[in-house]
C-alpha cells in the first residue's frame, strides 16, 4: 500500500472558469423559436462552441414537465452544445434523451452583450490588488478573489473557505479552508491561528490530519517550496 | 414600535420552540404585546409547547395564501391574555408559503404586536429563510457542543446576507442564547464552555439556559417554563434573557457546577433543590 503510494505520480487538480450562455425557452415555442432564428441569422457566430446552459423553470411554469421535451429538442435542433439544465428537476428529466445532464450548476449571471463584434463599452479600472473582509467568514461562506490577495480581519469559520488569486491573510483564527495562489506563483497563508481544516497553495492542499498536532493554534504560514507544501511557525 | 425577532439555529433539538414560548412568554408577563409566529409548516410544535394544539383552526399557511383573515387564525393564551399563537399547518410543507404572503402577514402583525417572535424550523430552507427574512433582531440558539455551534454560524452568516434588512445595507441585531448548558459537564472538559461557544460565533450573549428536566416536563405540559415553574433556574434564565431583549443591561452569570455535598450524594440532586 505504502510502495504503491509512494510510486504513483501526484495527480494535481486545477480548477477553471468558463462563461456559459444561459437560454431561457418560453411558450409559446414557435414565436420563442422564431425570435431566437432571427437572431442567430444576425450574429451565427454567437453560440459557435459556446457552452450553454438551459433555464427550464418558465416552461416547468407554465407547460410543466411535458414542455420539456420540446424546448430540448428545439435547442439540439440549432446545434446548442449544452452542458447543464437549472429550473428542472433531474426526476423531470428522467427517461429524455437529456437525463445525463446536470441540473445543479452553481454560478452567477453576467451581462452578455448580445450582439458580438462590438467592442468593450468602457475600459475597466484595473482589479483591486486585494480584498479586505472585516468580519468573520462564517460557516458555509464562499470567499472567492481571483486578482490578489484576501486579508481577513478575524476569523474564518470551521466550514467556510477562502479562495485566492494571491496570498491569504487571516488575522485571527483559521478554522476552515484556505487556499491561495489561484493565479500567481509564490503565493502563502498566514494566519495568527492555525486550527484549519485544509490548506493549499499552488494547487498543493493538505487537510489538517496532516500536520502535526504542535502547529495547531500557533501562528503559521503556509509556502510552496520546491514543489512541496510547506508549513512553518511564524514565531 | 413593534419588533420582529426571529429564534433560529440551524441544527433541530436544540431548543428553538421552547425558547420561543419561554421567551414570548415572559416579554407578555412584562406588559408588552406578543405574538409567537410557527414557521415549521408540516412539523407543527409550538401549539403543543404552549398547549393551545386543541384550539387551532386556521393556520399561517391559510392567512399567507388568502384563506382566512389574521384574527381568525390567531390563538389568545389562556393564562396571559397579552400572549398570542400563529401556528404553523401541520399538513402542508414549506413550498406553501411565499415571501409577499409572509411579508403582508408580518406588516399586519406588526400593526397591533409589540413583539413578533417568529419560531423558525430548523435547517437552511425556504421555511427558515423566510422566517428569518423580515426580522429586525435574531436569537440564535446554540447548543454547547460543535455540531450546533458550527451551524449556528451557518446560520448567522445567512442573517448577515440574506434577511431583508442586511439586503438593504442594513445589519441585523445577532444574540446567542446557549441552551441545554451543563455546567459540571463543561468543566469536566466534556461539553463546550461558553468563552469556547462565544469565541467561535463572537455575537453578543443574550442568556445561558441550563440543562434542566424541568423544562422538558414543562413542554409536555404544554405550558412555557416560565409560566410553569418561574421560581426554576430556566425559567430565571428566559426572564432574563427576555429583559435584556427590551433593552436592560444585566450581566449574564455563568452558571458554576454544583458543588455536590453529603447528602446531595446520598439522596441525588433532587434532594437539594
Amino acid at each position: 500500500m505504502d510502495g504503491e503510494a509512494n510510486t504513483l505520480p501526484w495527480v494535481r487538480i486545477r480548477g477553471r472558469s468558463f462563461m456559459a450562455l444561459v437560454l431561457a425557452p418560453e411558450a409559446p415555442f414557435a414565436d420563442w423559436f422564431a425570435a431566437l432564428d432571427r437572431q442567430l441569422n444576425g450574429a451565427p457566430g454567437l453560440f459557435a462552441d459556446r457552452p450553454v446552459v438551459v433555464d427550464l423553470s418558465g416552461v416547468v411554469d407554465v407547460l410543466g414537465a411535458d414542455g420539456l421535451p420540446l424546448a430540448m429538442e428545439g435547442l439540439a435542433a440549432r446545434g446548442m452544445r449544452i452542458v447543464g439544465v437549472e429550473g428542472a428537476s433531474a426526476a423531470q428529466l428522467a427517461g429524455t434523451p437529456w437525463a445525463d445532464l446536470p441540473t445543479n450548476l452553481h454560478g452567477r449571471d453576467v451581462s452578455v452583450d448580445g450582439r458580438p463584434g462590438r467592442p468593450a463599452a468602457a475600459v475597466a479600472p484595473p482589479p483591486a490588488a486585494s480584498l479586505l473582509i472585516e468580519r468573520p467568514v462564517r460557516s458555509g461562506q464562499s470567499i472567492v478573489f481571483e486578482d490578489g490577495d484576501v486579508i481577513v480581519v478575524g476569523s474564518v469559520a470551521s466550514g467556510a473557505e477562502v479562495i485566492a488569486g494571491g496570498s491569504i491573510h487571516v488575522y485571527g483564527p483559521l478554522r476552515g479552508r484556505a487556499i491561495a495562489g489561484l493565479k500567481t506563483g509564490g503565493a502563502r497563508i498566514f494566519c495568527r491561528r492555525l486550527e484549519a481544516e485544509l490548506v493549499g497553495v499552488d494547487q498543493l492542499y493538505r487537510t489538517a490530519e496532516n500536520w502535526g498536532p504542535d502547529l495547531h493554534g500557533r501562528a503559521v504560514q503556509v509556502r510552496c517550496d520546491r514543489g512541496a507544501l510547506r508549513l512553518a511557525t511564524l514565531d | 414600535m413593534s419588533k420582529v425577532v426571529v429564534v433560529t439555529s440551524g441544527k433541530g433539538g436544540v431548543g428553538k420552540t421552547t425558547s420561543s414560548a419561554s421567551l414570548g412568554a415572559s416579554l407578555a408577563r412584562a406588559g408588552h404585546k406578543v405574538v409567537v409566529v410557527d414557521f415549521d409548516v408540516g412539523l407543527r410544535n409550538l401549539d403543543l409547547v404552549m398547549g393551545a394544539e386543541r384550539r387551532v383552526v386556521f393556520d399561517l399557511v391559510n392567512v399567507v395564501q388568502g384563506d382566512a383573515k389574521l384574527p381568525q387564525a390567531l390563538i389568545r393564551d389562556k393564562r396571559l391574555e397579552n400572549l398570542s399563537l400563529l401556528p404553523a399547518s401541520q399538513t402542508r410543507d414549506k413550498d406553501a408559503l411565499t415571501e409577499d404572503g409572509v411579508g403582508r402577514v408580518i406588516d399586519e402583525l406588526r400593526e397591533s404586536f409589540d413583539w413578533i417572535i417568529c419560531d423558525s424550523p430548523a435547517g437552511i430552507e425556504k421555511g427558515a429563510t423566510l422566517a428569518m427574512r423580515f426580522a429586525d433582531t435574531a436569537v440564535v440558539v446554540t447548543n454547547p457542543e460543535v455540531s450546533s455551534v458550527r451551524d449556528s454560524d451557518r446560520i448567522i452568516g445567512m442573517l448577515d446576507s440574506k434577511t431583508r434588512l442586511a439586503e438593504g445595507g442594513g445589519r441585523i441585531d445577532k444574540q446567542l442564547l446557549l441552551t441545554r448548558y451543563d455546567a459540571a459537564r463543561a468543566a469536566r472538559g466534556e461539553m463546550m464552555t461558553v468563552e469556547d461557544v462565544l469565541e467561535i460565533l463572537a455575537i453578543p450573549l443574550l442568556g445561558i439556559v441550563q440543562e434542566s428536566p424541568d423544562v422538558l416536563t414543562a413542554s409536555n405540559l404544554g405550558c412555557p417554563i416560565t409560566l410553569h415553574n418561574p421560581g426554576s433556574p430556566a425559567a430565571r434564565a428566559y426572564d432574563e434573557a427576555a429583559r435584556r431583549l427590551l433593552g436592560e443591561t444585566l450581566p449574564v452569570r455563568t452558571p458554576r457546577p454544583e458543588k455536590q455535598g453529603f447528602m446531595t450524594r446520598l439522596f441525588g440532586k433532587r434532594a437539594a433543590a
